[in-house]
């Protein structure tokens, strides 16, 4: 294989939230929702982002598209540094990468048509005469595998699956080259799932297209993703190849997470050893000091809750990349 | 083994704009003492519906349960009336939610709301039902509950209260625990806790459990018997072992081959089931899953398939269920 290269650098991503309390509104602390968070995206590949929820992924997606404002932090994208340029020129950036949201019933505008929903990134980036945009509404609703006579219709017309259907075209419109996929298919039927799935597999390999694919199913990232990165109260946890972080998951936390997907056979779960993690998912307002993960972790040591552990690449030479934050990884692997 | 539960024919259906929704089309099944039962399926096939109908908790109108019987412990809860239900519902069966948020009452502390119930349907007086709600929270694995019962429901993380609404389900000590999708909404290392819980529970109190849920694979190692749902019937049902492995109705083997495996290496591409569940508006001729089905034949678009014996206590709605003994993956022609 040839050195991929990079399409999105993302590099010491920090977003916080500010908490505002007392009558004059003075900012007590803050939610640390990302809180320092590097990793890149290799052109033509699907990155993995998983975690539980409120471990920072979506916050992280929404960052790296600017839909979200940084508090610090780098975002590369092509060559280009666009952390904090200004908006008109993001607004030209923007074209070139894309969002699917998660609720396909609230993402569209339930008083535009989708033609218009599917059209109007084309719109607002100039892109074509009228008669254009509309042939190309209709190719896009074909590659989507929905009928292009349905152009006039509006989004209560149809089902969950279609209608994310619809927000893949919308987000095709504009041929992105990188598209942030926030849990694209937790709102859908099982069934349904693996339509849409099959379908953003389809289209990445028709356009060369690079996904950062964000969900809480372990099994689906595996199925779609190159890569996957393992997030927990805003930090990256693990980060490898999917069979590397799936087969042979160095972070202690990464094993729990897996041991408590439940498989779909009934002799391999009776005889499943499951890590049950203690407690809950402590406040990102207040993170523990050191691994973020110690008060959880069967493996926690002194060194565990001072230090917080640096994110180090553990692989042999010439093999696949496998980063970990845990300070005693080779002590479990 | 003694029979529990006992559900014949039942149909329940809901009236909207002046068509009507055949949500549930003559469901039967059986479930023995201590026993234990998930059903299957994606929104709109009529799981949960089949269950509140039994309970008697089908908003009527727009809803009202058109026939059939629910045989529990030898009596029709179909036909008891709403004074003889609200003796068995909470004391005999209970029943846990998907949203633990919904179903508590913000308002109120949960220690109240635990009380209730305890002080409704075993007689005991306000401190003794207090020291039974402490014990149930204990139980359950609540840290510290002798403070806790004094919070509210917003105080609890979605986990602990899931928790809070087990206990508070378990206090009579019911002989049935119906759990509606009672971990949907809460992260998978959560929801592993949680089942760990019900299954342990169950074996300690003997009860029996009818789990609902969309997931088979959540299912596969708590229940004894999966029954799969599609459009209001039941298309299979089978010993848990059988129906992973021997799936005799196509519906159940794409549902089996559109979830990926979490530990298999470069699979290949996902089975996709084709096509809508149909418009319950309508009533359904033929079988229900016969316009997504790739072995549809002409005599499955007229009749509706029965539920066949296919093996040991393994029944299929499917006319072909003989020919797919053969396949092994879904869309595989026959």
């Amino acid at each position: 294989m040839s050195t991929p290269s990079t399409l999105v650098q993302v590099t010491d991503l920090k977003v916080h939230f500010p908490i505002y309390q007392g009558v004059f509104r003075r900012q007590v602390g803050a939610i640390k929702a990302v809180d320092g968070v590097s990793f890149s995206i290799y052109k033509g590949e699907t990155l993995g982002l998983v975690g539980e929820s409120g471990c920072g992924k979506s916050t992280t997606g929404l960052a790296i598209l600017q839909l979200q404002a940084l508090t610090g932090g780098q975002i590369n994208f092509n060559g280009q540094d666009i952390a904090g340029i200004d908006e008109s020129q993001m607004r030209k950036m923007r074209r070139h990468m894309m969002m699917i949201f998660q609720d396909p019933y609230s993402s569209l505008n339930p008083r535009m048509t989708i033609g218009g929903i599917i059209g109007e990134p084309l719109s607002v980036h100039q892109i074509g005469t009228p008669q254009e945009r509309a042939e190309r509404v209709q190719e896009l609703l074909r590659l989507v595998g929905l009928n292009p006579a349905f152009i006039n219709r509006y989004p209560h017309e149809f089902s969950g699956g279609q209608r994310q259907r619809i927000g893949i075209a919308r987000a095709l419109a504009t041929n992105p080259s990188f598209i942030v996929a926030d849990e694209p298919i937790s709102a859908l039927d099982v069934s349904i799932q693996a339509q849409v799935v099959n379908l953003l597999d389809d289209l990445k390999k028709q356009f060369g297209l690079t996904y950062l694919f964000i969900a809480h199913d372990l099994s689906m990232v595996r199925y779609i993703s190159d890569r996957v990165a393992v997030m927990y109260l805003g930090k990256v946890m693990e980060l490898g190849s999917r069979n590397n972080v799936f087969d042979s998951p160095l972070h202690p936390y990464t094993r729990a997470l897996l041991s408590a997907v439940p498989v779909a056979n009934p002799k391999k779960e009776r005889a499943r050893q499951r890590i049950i993690l203690e407690g809950d998912v402590p406040s990102p307002a207040n993170p523990p000091a050191g691994c973020r993960f110690h008060p959880r972790c069967a493996f926690a040591t002194q060194e565990c809750r001072a230090q917080v552990p640096e994110l180090r690449n553990l692989s042999t030479q010439g093999k696949p990349e496998h980063w970990v934050a845990c300070h005693h990884a080779e002590k479990l692997a | 083994m003694t029979r529990l539960l006992e559900v014949k024919d039942l149909k329940v259906r809901f009236r909207s704009d002046r068509t009507i929704i055949h949500a549930v089309n003559g469901i039967s099944y059986s479930l023995d003492e201590g026993g234990s039962l998930a059903v299957v399926g994606e929104s709109g096939s009529g799981k949960s519906v089949g269950m509140l109908a039994i309970m008697g908790l089908i908003p009527n109108p727009p809803g009202w349960v058109e026939s059939g019987q629910a045989l529990f412990k030898g009596r029709d809860l179909l036909k008891a009336s709403e004074g003889e239900l609200r003796l068995i519902r909470g004391k005999e069966i209970a029943m846990v939610f998907q949203d633990p948020m919904t179903s508590l009452n913000p308002v109120l502390p949960i220690g109240l709301q635990l009380t209730e119930a305890i002080q409704t349907h075993l007689g005991l007086d306000k401190n003794q039902a207090r020291e039974r709600a402490i014990e149930m929270l204990r139980m359950v694995g609540l840290p510290n509950p002798a403070q806790r019962i004094k919070d509210f429901p917003f105080q609890f993380s979605g986990g602990q209260r899931q928790r809070v609404m087990i206990a508070m389900a378990l206090t009579c000590t019911p002989s049935l625990l119906i759990a509606d999708e009672p971990t949907t909404a809460l992260d998978v290392t959560i929801q592993a806790q949680i089942v760990e819980l019900v299954r342990d529970l169950q074996k300690q109190l003997g009860m029996a459990i009818i789990w609902i849920s969309h997931n088979l694979g959540l299912v596969a190692g708590v229940v004894d018997t999966v029954l799969v749902m599609y459009s209001g019937f039941i298309v299979e049902q089978a010993p848990v072992d059988d129906l992973y492995e021997h799936p005799r109705h196509p519906y159940t083997l794409g549902l089996l081959h559109a979830v990926p495996k979490l530990d298999t290496e470069n699979q290949e591409r996902l089975a996709s089931i084709d096509g809508m569940p149909p418009d319950l508006r309508k009533p359904i001729v033929g079988c229900p899953f016969a316009p997504r089905c790739p072995y549809r034949q002409e005599k499955c678009d007229q009749q509706t398939p029965p539920l066949f014996e296919v093996g040991p206590q393994h029944q299929s709605a499917c006319w072909r269920w003989q020919e797919l003994s053969k396949i092994s993956t879904f869309g595989e022609p026959l």
